[in-house]
């Protein structure tokens, strides 16, 4: 009797490894493709079957991929508007959040409303409108243009006031008979007592910038103002099917930066994204 | 004696004085510093994300090819072209196939990775990790590398074929393939996100529940069926309405693998509307579709949490 449930039980265990091995695969193979791909000889690329591992590492790839476009400029600019937009954001969420929960006045549940609500704005209506302001204010081609516009935020204000709403009271009256004003409690007690939900913040708001194309791709038309997703979709078509060593080369160059964010910060993003989820 | 008392009615002062202190700092209301706190964030809403709303429905009345100085107003004619057009008709069939394949692709996928994931072995970490990295990468670089693999001569869908004693078919070019290919490469980038969204609501079910069910003689099956689903009712409804206002946005996937073509075959909503702006300039046209978007996208929300709430018990 045992011995038949010790057997199936080894069934479903083998079974499950099997399953999760194939995921594994489907979702690391891809991966592992474009890696060794950027180290490919084009003669490597082009043959059937495929090589999976380079003879020998093509460095010189990296190198042709920087050179056919300004991968240099597409990183600054990347950068720039990045931590531009997300510095912004991380102010006006803490700020907002903060007047939310400790600032005493009337309107407060309206001004919620209305941050809020502009969740429900897809960023696919206001494409062509923001386009027409950015280019009646002259920020064609430049950083206001591209941080500017996205840098307003909405459910970061929820995040952050949903975590002011658990610090303890007790705390939080204790440094007020001690003194502290709104900016001493803010610097004192409610930034470091945020550190965590600061950090997942950062992490997403970071991946969403960096990755984001459709807005840099619309408010800018020279490639010196080109962003780096825009840049590899336009290496891709400037080296069109011909030169894949380089094209994969450039595009490794640009999933890296987020794959370091992500493995240095793995835990955080996890736990913001599924936290977030049950808490909404 | 005396110094003893006098410092103990200091301590115990000092309470009262703070209390009443507070009380009076209660009463002052400090509306001013409310709004200078919030006012940048707003004033950057009302122009960048609600007056946009405005001036897209006021565009949408036009017809103005984003250059001549002059828009010629001419009333519902854009929103009429777009009724009968049969190209726009394509575009909308398109945007729901696209949909409904992304939606369900990455939630079932999801459901099922979550399912697989969900154990406390070191080995699974490393899984976890591994199924979520593509969610934070740039979408237009992971089309770039898809374009590669999706090559029927020598990419990797050429190996997987031949392994499977076939020949891969020209994915992107094909008119019905294209669609397909768009929504796996979508899928294979996303469904890191609601595997780990469903990991988190696994890992919130009780226990007691299982093992009281398991005493009463609940398979595998029962188990699943009676307290696992219900249990991800409200994560999953939640899931369904983020996944689908992400699905309408994706453009990067779309520019890259495809161009919207073979033809219009893999033409969204949201790519119509940036060809019809920023490539045919014709502002009008593309408020009018950015209107009948938003209008989907709010009658499609409200409907998954009108009959999601219905279905669905929070405890």
């Amino acid at each position: 009797m045992t011995e038949r449930l010790n057997w199936r039980r080894a069934i479903a265990t083998g079974l499950r490894g099997l399953l999760v091995g194939l995921v594994v695969v489907i979702m690391g193979l891809p991966l592992y493709w474009v890696a060794t791909g950027a180290l490919k000889t084009n003669q490597e690329i082009y043959t059937f079957p495929p090589v999976w591992i380079p003879r020998q590492p093509q460095w010189g790839n990296f190198v042709e991929a920087w050179q056919a476009v300004p991968f240099g400029r597409f990183f600054v600019n990347s950068i720039v508007t990045t931590l531009g937009a997300v510095a912004l954001e991380l102010l006006f969420a803490l700020l907002s959040a903060y007047a939310l929960v400790f600032v005493r006045a009337r309107g407060k549940g309206l001004v919620f409303a209305v941050v809020i609500a502009a969740l429900l704005v897809p960023g696919t209506v206001t494409l062509l409108p923001n386009y027409l302001t950015v280019g009646r204010l002259g920020w064609i081609n430049t950083y206001q243009g591209l941080i500017i516009p996205v840098a307003a935020v909405a459910f970061g204000v929820f995040l952050f006031r949903q975590h002011f709403l658990t610090l303890p009271r007790d705390l939080l009256d204790a440094a007020r008979l001690d003194g502290c004003g709104h900016l001493g409690l803010l610097r004192h007690v409610v930034l470091p007592l945020s550190q965590p939900v600061i950090v997942t913040f950062l992490v997403i708001y970071l991946v969403a910038h960096w990755n984001d194309f459709l807005w840099p791709l619309v408010v800018t038309n020279r490639l010196e103002w080109r962003t780096v997703p825009v840049g590899v979709a336009y290496l891709y078509q400037v080296e069109g099917v011909q030169n894949w060593g380089p094209i994969l080369a450039g595009t490794v160059m640009a999933l890296v930066p987020m794959l370091l964010v992500y493995v240095v910060a793995q835990r955080w993003i996890v736990k913001g994204i599924g936290g977030g989820a049950l808490k909404g | 004696m005396k110094v003893l008392e006098r410092t103990e009615t200091a301590t115990r002062a000092r309470p009262l004085a703070g209390a009443r202190l507070e009380r009076l700092r209660q009463a002052i209301d400090e509306w001013p510093l409310f709004w200078l706190l919030v006012a940048p964030n707003l004033i950057l809403l009302g122009v960048f994300t609600y007056w946009p709303l405005v001036y897209n429905a006021y565009l949408s009345l036009m017809q103005w090819d984003l250059i001549s100085p002059v828009k010629i107003f001419v009333g519902l004619e854009n929103y009429r072209f777009l009724l009968e057009d049969s190209e726009f008709r394509e575009v909308v069939r398109n945007t729901v196939v696209f949909t409904l394949g992304t939606v369900g692709g990455t939630m079932l996928l999801g459901l099922a990775f979550a399912l697989l994931l969900d154990q406390p072995l070191r080995g699974l970490a490393l899984a976890r990790g591994i199924v979520f990295a593509p969610y934070v990468l740039s979408g237009a670089a992971v089309a770039v590398f898809w374009v590669n693999m999706l090559n029927p001569r020598f990419g990797l869908v050429a190996q997987v074929a031949s392994w499977l004693g076939t020949v891969s078919p020209d994915w992107l070019n094909h008119p019905r393939l294209a669609m397909v290919a768009v929504i796996l490469v979508y899928v294979w980038k996303n469904v890191g996100f609601s595997t780990i969204v469903y990991l988190a609501g696994l890992q919130r079910i009780p226990q007691e529940l299982y093992e009281a069910a398991t005493v009463d003689g609940a398979g595998v099956w029962q188990r699943f069926r009676s307290i696992t689903l219900p249990q991800l009712g409200p994560i999953t409804l939640f899931l369904l309405v983020v996944s689908t206002i992400a699905s309408f946005q994706a453009f990067d996937l779309i520019r890259v693998l495809t161009n919207g073509g073979p033809v219009n075959a893999t033409t969204t909503l949201l790519f119509y509307i940036w060809e019809q702006g920023f490539v045919a300039f014709n502002a009008g046209r593309a408020a009018a579709a950015a209107v009948v978007l938003f209008a989907l996208l709010a009658v499609i929300s409200w409907l998954q949490v009108r009959l999601g709430e219905r279905r669905v018990s929070y405890d």
